[in-house]
């Protein structure tokens, strides 16, 4: 599905990713790992084609296709979708409005109308089950005022609706106390299926215990240092990130 | 039936006007340039009004030519050279083009954006209309709904000749005629405009728009409206549309008077998308408007407006709340892009005991546009418990547009409570990447994040002037990131 070849790639002439392979495929749980600075989520940004991010090597293919050249909103309708560890606010647009509108484009990019009303609330009402949203969160303006927890349940709540092929979790753990972890670990497992692939970036290894990788990587400097199953998280929580330096 | 050629429309108008004994022997539909007591007199008589209100225009071109032009607003043009300008030209507007194929595409695809029919299309655009879309049976039915309920609602023109008693009594009351100087320019030269009377106790079952009056298309460039309701009436009154309006005329000021009496509300729209000048911030309309509301005890006026449009827009729509318990309401959104300027905001006149105002702008600046929002509250020694509440958001596009505020509060009474609140911010570029990331394209994003922050101005329009004022927004600052 994702196939990332000595990717480099640098911000402002600074050189953050320096040689980055990585191959995922359909059902894949992949977790990246590694200390602050290392890159984690600058390569999040750039598989998503935050335009900051100059991609200077390399390359990365989606199902195949370069994607080099893809604007981030085209990557999207493609299946590629992030939760970001910092989501931004947009006063006045609510969650529902918002979701509304990603899905119609999302639809109008594969030549499909609008999605009926009354899909569009049946769909709403499934998802924020799902994931133990109230009625009353998706009134409210997107992320504004939000809690932490608040921000990524809806974080996961935009994924469930948008049902990508590859979603990458930034820091999704972050911000969250336990039973917010358990909620929307349980959504991803809830939606994690053959045909999907998932990125779980994380600095610790609490959260994979409910989500559990296929494989982990860490990542130091830019470069993935070491490749394991999922015990090498284990061994991560217990040895610190100087062992694999 | 075959279309109207422009000969025979042109015909058929000149008929018309002698038939109603309006033509004179002045050759011309326009002026020549200039004014002067002797032009003031002729606009009066071509109108055929009567002697108190000839009277009543001189009395104000007299002081006018004592007054200067304003400088306190935060704009930057070249005055006009007032002796340049004709004060007079028919308003009768004669269709420019035979056919919708004539027209200006990029206007065309404005309207088809805008879900503007095509017949109203073609009205807007100046085309000759096909007789058998009649619009004037429309305007017929809704006349007669409103005759039964004793609502008066025609032009200013007919009114001074048809209702002189109420003109006479209200004309000038809340603007007075030596108000300020575009004031007292209009007042001394004004074309037409609209008047409209609610008898007491009655509620105007449907929106009165200037839309409506549809045999006095194409506003003028001195637009005067008078809207009295009169003791525990209510009316909505629309003004202007969506449309963009290319007018030739570069210099407008209208005044526009608003009387609540006691326990009587009017609710006053507008949606102002005059032309703005193109991209490089030649041309372009300049708008000098003075918007005035009188509330009586217990009485209530609500102004909304969105502004798209002109060049140079400066314009306060004012509450003046004498009566006691009266409420006064002003929501905004003002657009600036390229190189437009506004100075706009609201005064809100406290002088009656419990009177409260609420005062809501939201100011979206683009391009290398200057957006300035200025309000006064002012409470009077006599306005018991008055408050007044004020949000005033900007929201800015880029790097080379400002946005400005300059609130003014005087209050004389120490029962007052006035709130201030303000806020900037800006588009931004994570903003921008988080909508992408979920399929949403940058302009689709902008109009997201602009109708977002323009949401409480726009759910107080009516329904579908408000989805109509929505489209708009995303067509002014379509292209202003990128």
């Amino acid at each position: 599905m994702l196939q990332i070849k000595n990717l480099h790639a640098s911000i402002d002439g600074k050189e953050i990713l320096k040689g980055i392979n990585l191959e995922i495929k359909p059902g894949e749980v992949h977790a990246i790992m590694g200390p602050n600075g290392s890159g984690k989520s600058t390569l999040a940004s750039v598989i998503a084609g935050h335009d900051a991010f100059e991609q200077t090597q390399g390359e990365i293919l989606f199902e195949g296709e370069d994607i080099q050249e893809l604007a981030p909103e085209e990557r999207a309708h493609r299946g590629v979708f992030l939760s970001f560890q910092y989501p931004v606010e947009i006063p006045g647009v609510s969650v529902t409005n918002f979701i509304k509108t990603a899905i119609n484009e999302l639809r109008k990019s594969k030549g499909q109308e609008d999605m009926p009303a009354n899909e569009m609330l049946a769909l709403i009402k499934q998802k924020a089950e799902l994931l133990e949203i109230d009625r009353k969160f998706l009134s409210r303006s997107l992320n504004e005022g939000f809690s932490g927890g608040e921000k990524k349940r809806n974080e996961i709540f935009q994924m469930a609706m948008l049902n990508p092929k590859l979603a990458i979790l930034d820091e999704t753990d972050s911000g969250l106390d336990i039973d917010a972890l358990r909620v929307v670990a349980n959504g991803v497992n809830r939606l994690r299926s053959q045909e999907n692939a998932v990125i779980v970036i994380t600095h610790y290894q609490r959260l994979l215990d409910y989500i559990i990788p296929d494989f982990v990587h860490v990542l130091h400097d830019g470069k993935i240092v070491k490749s394991g199953e999922k015990e090498l998280a284990h061994q991560l929580e217990e040895k610190g990130y100087d062992w694999v330096k | 039936m075959s279309k109207y050629t422009e000969a025979e429309l042109k015909k058929e108008l000149e008929t018309k006007e002698y038939a109603y004994g309006f033509y004179t022997d002045i050759d011309s539909d326009t002026f020549p340039p200039g004014l002067n007591e002797a032009v003031v007199r002729a606009i009066s008589l071509k109108k055929n009004e009567p002697e108190w209100m000839t009277e009543w225009r001189l009395e104000a071109f007299r002081h006018w030519e004592t007054m200067v032009e304003p400088e306190w607003a935060n704009v930057r043009y070249k005055k006009p050279e007032f002796q340049n300008i004709s004060y007079y030209s028919s308003p009768k507007q004669k269709p420019k083009y035979d056919s919708l194929d004539e027209v200006d595409p990029e206007l065309l695809d404005t309207f088809k954006r805008l879900g503007i029919s095509l017949d109203e299309q073609k009205l807007l655009a100046g085309v000759a209309v096909d007789v058998v879309m009649d619009s004037t049976s429309v305007a017929t039915t809704f006349k007669k709904t409103l005759a039964e309920k004793g609502i008066i609602f025609c032009s200013i023109s007919e009114a001074i000749k048809e209702h002189p008693e109420l003109v006479q009594k209200y004309l000038g009351t809340v603007v007075p005629k030596k108000d300020n100087f575009y004031a007292a320019l209009n007042s001394a030269v004004f074309s037409d405009g609209s008047f409209c009377y609610i008898p007491k106790g009655v509620r105007c079952p449907m929106e009165l728009s200037t839309y409506f009056r549809i045999n006095q298309a194409g506003t003028g460039q001195f637009e005067r409206t008078l809207v009295i309701a009169d003791q525990g009436s209510y009316v909505s009154y629309l003004e202007g549309c969506t449309a963009p309006s290319r007018d030739e005329n570069q210099l407008h000021a209208a005044v526009v008077e608003l009387i609540a009496l006691d326990d009587a509300e009017i609710k006053y729209s507008t949606v102002q998308n005059w032309f703005p000048g193109d991209k490089s911030g030649k041309g372009g309309v300049y708008n000098f408007v003075t918007k005035r509301g009188l509330c009586e005890n217990r009485a209530k006026i609500s102004w909304t407006q969105v502004e798209t449009g002109s060049a140079i827009t400066w314009k306060y729509p004012s509450c003046v709340l004498k009566g006691d318990d009266s409420i006064g309401e002003f929501y905004s959104i003002a657009v600036t892009n390229n190189f437009q300027q506004a100075d706009t905001g609201t005064k809100m006149i406290h002088l009656g005991k419990n009177t409260r105002s609420t005062i809501i702008s939201k100011g979206i600046s683009a391009g290398q546009s200057q957006n300035s929002y200025r309000g006064l509250v002012q409470i009077g020694p006599r306005a018991e418990n008055a408050r007044n509440f004020s949000q005033c958001d900007s929201l800015l596009m880029g790097n080379r547009c400002g946005a400005h505020t300059f609130p003014y509060i005087e209050a004389k009474n120490k029962t007052a409570q006035i709130e201030h609140e303000a806020t900037t911010s800006k588009i931004g570029e994570d903003q921008i990447f988080y909508c992408n990331q979920r399929g949403i394209e940058t302009e689709k994003a902008i109009a997201l994040i602009v109708n977002g922050f323009s949401k409480e101005v726009l759910n107080k329009l009516p329904m579908e002037f408000a989805v109509e004022a929505q489209k708009l927004l995303e067509i002014s600052l379509e292209g202003s990131v990128g």
